[in-house]
């Protein structure tokens, strides 16, 4: 304003030259600009509205029939339905992740790499992250790491089968790898069982087994061993053989005549087993279900149920360097006196972090809140690039959505329009707070 | 008395002003032993995601897609370079380098132009009717691109600006456009009235002023907005997908190939980190730059 006034003096001398040359000047600098905003910006936002009210090829002019679409096809109330799933949880997530990681990374000494390590993926495109995580989630526990590393909590902490599966070796044995296997015949304590399986691939046999051994009878007790009826060449079936070898840690059930269970244990390196003190009666020994388990698959991050969790896993891993750095200039800004008057009036670190940080940071933490917000509302080029083409249709969003029906293939580009539209009518509350807080700054 | 007695005191002393200290640091350390384990682990987790696609692609085109990049790790000797060799030797994909490049440059050096000359006016020139114009500005900020992609669209094949470098170019200065002059009028307001004033009166025309004083003085932002144009840029995809068929970029082409996930990783791979490698080394070495225009003002 006062630039402008000093301008004016000589103004005076000349008015009208003046005030021309002033204006072009003004023309020079804002011309290009202003140009760039019309062209690009505010035409294609009427045209988009206008357009939004004709049909497909824009020759009928259909009212809000686009928009009664919008509201009514499957996949687009998928689009709306999970674009309101990413606002209810991803700028709350992302904010409260900023806000840990930034008070935490206050106190260690390598703030600075830390704050690299989390904050490096926002210079990577959303489309690159996209990419990595649609690796990283592959459901193969061989090749997805999230799975990988699933698999080896899951086998660190469940007892496992020790065998995927298996068949009996002949038809003395009954069973599926779910029922068990049970010997048909009777057994009496003092007798022994056979109990023999095949279709075991040869580095499927647990690690240790020995060379299988033909049980002995013992009085009162019945001894048996499960091993691998099977050598090359193939052997006789329910025979122990040489180069035959014992299944160990094979859990085998004593199945009474009515086919319960009365007692159980484990075989030994060489496939043996032994019930002792066995009551008088009639028995059926049974390589039981639990032997079993089929390979751990891990969950499926690319399917269609899983989808929308997975692109935010994604999504979060980009963003949340950004609410960290944004929340930590903040949290730099507050006053350390008010911190430690807090802590000489003896309250504890959460007490001073609920009750004075997060208070004193609440501007900031809306900033950050409202940014990922107005993001998430747009959320397009992750989805696409994390869900796999089967399941887009699953991960919708409404950005996605619009693109889909307007140059997907679908090239409707009315109802294409009334998607932009709704879109747009989403930020403008967003907007409207932007304004405010950008005019409070200026 | 002094000569003799004060020597073993002080030295007694410093040892106990020493060793104490020593016992209290390691008592600290120990005590934010599990707040450093926790931040060290999240460091890993963020990290993980990056080392294991630049490991992926490193690995031989026949067990990319049978094992995992850890194998890398358990066996360095299988990685090799060949999928870059097969990547820089693939025409479509260097190809897509260059015109990713191009774009990136261009718009960001004629935003910056376009951007600092309305920045100036908005800030320093007095005419009718700013400060509401300005407001139109700012409020241009949110609107989302998905709106103008039809429009322009149809507007791109119209004037023979479909599928070009240019119509991309232009369509990303527009679209920088809000950001680029709230960040930059903010920032040259700050630049001391004084100087302008002397400069005016010592008879210097305005765009003397803006080319001699203006643009030096406000490299700092400049910086910045530029650093997070060419990123944005770089790193464009709906733009691109929409707006360019055989002129792809970088983005596009690696998501063409996507579409047949699972048998070209060897290729997929490589490409992705060569797409992600030129931000990171841009963010990196203009760290600084970068956060202070995520300061500025956290939008986009």
């Amino acid at each position: 304003m006062a630039a402008g006034v000093s301008a004016v003096p000589p103004a005076a001398e000349a008015p009208r030259e003046s005030r021309w040359r002033q204006r072009a000047v003004t023309a020079i600098f804002l011309g290009p600009a202003l140009v760039f905003l019309a062209v690009w910006l505010v035409y294609p936002t009427f045209y988009t509205i206008v357009r939004s009210f004709f049909d497909r090829d824009g020759s009928g002019f259909i009212w809000f029939s686009n928009y009664k679409e919008l509201f009514t096809t499957d996949t687009l109330q998928t689009a709306i339905k999970n674009n309101a799933i990413w606002v209810g949880v991803v700028p709350a997530l992302v904010t409260a992740i900023g806000l840990i990681f930034a008070v935490l990374t206050e106190r260690v000494r390598w703030s600075v790499g830390f704050k690299i390590a989390v904050f490096m993926p926002m210079a990577i495109s959303l489309f690159a992250a996209g990419v990595i995580w649609h690796l990283m989630l592959t459901q193969d526990p061989a090749l997805g790491s999230v799975n990988a590393g699933l698999k080896e909590v899951d086998e660190t902490f469940s007892s496992k089968g020790v065998l995927e599966s298996a068949q009996g070796s002949g038809p003395q044995i009954a069973g599926s790898t779910k029922k068990g296997f049970a010997l048909k015949g009777d057994v009496r304590p003092g007798q022994t069982a056979l109990l023999g399986l095949t279709a075991i691939p040869p580095d499927a046999v647990p690690a240790g087994a020995r060379q299988a051994v033909e049980p002995q009878p013992q009085d009162g007790a019945i001894t048996g061993a499960v091993w691998r009826d099977f050598k090359p060449g193939g052997g006789k079936p329910g025979v122990v053989e040489p180069q035959e070898r014992g299944l160990p840690g094979v859990t085998v059930d004593l199945r009474d005549a009515s086919g319960k269970s009365v007692a159980s244990t484990k075989t030994k390196d060489d496939g043996s087993f032994v019930f002792d003190d066995v009551k008088d009666g009639t028995y059926h020994p049974a390589v039981s279900s639990k032997s079993f388990s089929a390979p751990y698959k891990g969950p499926s991050w690319l399917g269609p149920k899983l989808i929308t969790p997975a692109v935010m896993i994604a999504y979060i891993w980009v963003w949340a360097g950004f609410a960290m750095v944004v929340i930590g200039a903040g949290l730099a800004a507050i006053s350390r006196e008010v911190l430690e008057a807090a802590r000489t009036d003896g309250a504890t670190e959460w007490q001073v972090f609920r009750r004075v940080t997060v208070p004193m940071l609440a501007p900031v933490l809306s900033v950050v809140f409202i940014t990922m917000l107005i993001n998430v509302l747009k959320v397009f080029d992750i989805v696409l690039s994390v869900a796999p083409e089967s399941s887009q249709d699953d991960a919708n969003v409404i950005a996605l959505a619009m693109w889909r029906t307007s140059f997907g293939g679908v090239n409707d580009f009315g109802l294409g329009s009334a998607i932009a539209v709704f879109l747009f009518l989403l930020v403008i509350p967003v907007l409207a707070l932007n304004v405010r807080r950008f005019r409070r700054e200026a | 008395m002094e000569a003799a007695s004060v020597p073993a005191p002080a030295g007694a002393v410093e040892r106990g002003q020493t060793r104490e200290p020593v016992a209290r640091r390691i008592l600290r350390v120990l005590a934010k032993a599990p707040l450093n384990l926790f931040l060290i682990f999240i460091a890993v987790l963020w990290l993980v995601p990056t080392f294991g696609l630049a490991l992926t692609s490193l690995m031989p085109a026949d067990v990319i897609s049978s094992e995992g990049w850890w194998k890398v790790v358990s066996k360095p000797s299988i990685a090799t370079w060949d999928n870059y060799d097969a990547l820089f030797k693939n025409n479509d994909l260097t190809k897509a380098l260059l015109t990713t490049a191009e774009i990136a440059v261009g718009n960001t050096v004629l935003l910056v132009l376009v951007a600092s000359l309305a920045g100036y006016a908005f800030a320093w020139i007095d005419f009718p009717g700013r400060d509401w114009l300005f407001v139109v500005v700012i409020g241009l900020l949110v609107v989302p691109l998905q709106v103008a992609l039809i429009p322009i669209f149809s507007l791109y094949n119209k004037t023979g600006l479909f599928d070009t470098v240019i119509g991309l170019i232009l369509f990303h200065v527009a679209f920088g456009m809000p950001f680029a002059v709230f960040l930059l009028r903010n920032f040259f307001i700050g630049i001391p009235k004084d100087i302008l004033e002397s400069a005016r009166i010592d008879g210097a025309s305005e765009l003397t002023i803006f080319f001699k004083l203006i643009l030096p003085l406000g490299l700092p932002a400049i910086a910045s907005l530029a650093i997070f144009q060419f990123l944005w840029t770089w790193n464009d995809l709906i733009v691109a997908l929409t707006f360019a068929r055989d002129t792809q970029p970088l983005t596009v082409a690696i998501f063409s190939q996507l579409r047949q996930f699972g048998s070209n990783i060897e290729l997929i791979a490589p490409a992705s980190f060569v797409s992600l490698a030129i931000p990171l080394a841009v963010f990196l070495a203009f760290q600084r730059y970068f956060v202070q225009g995520l300061l500025a003002g956290s939008v986009k």
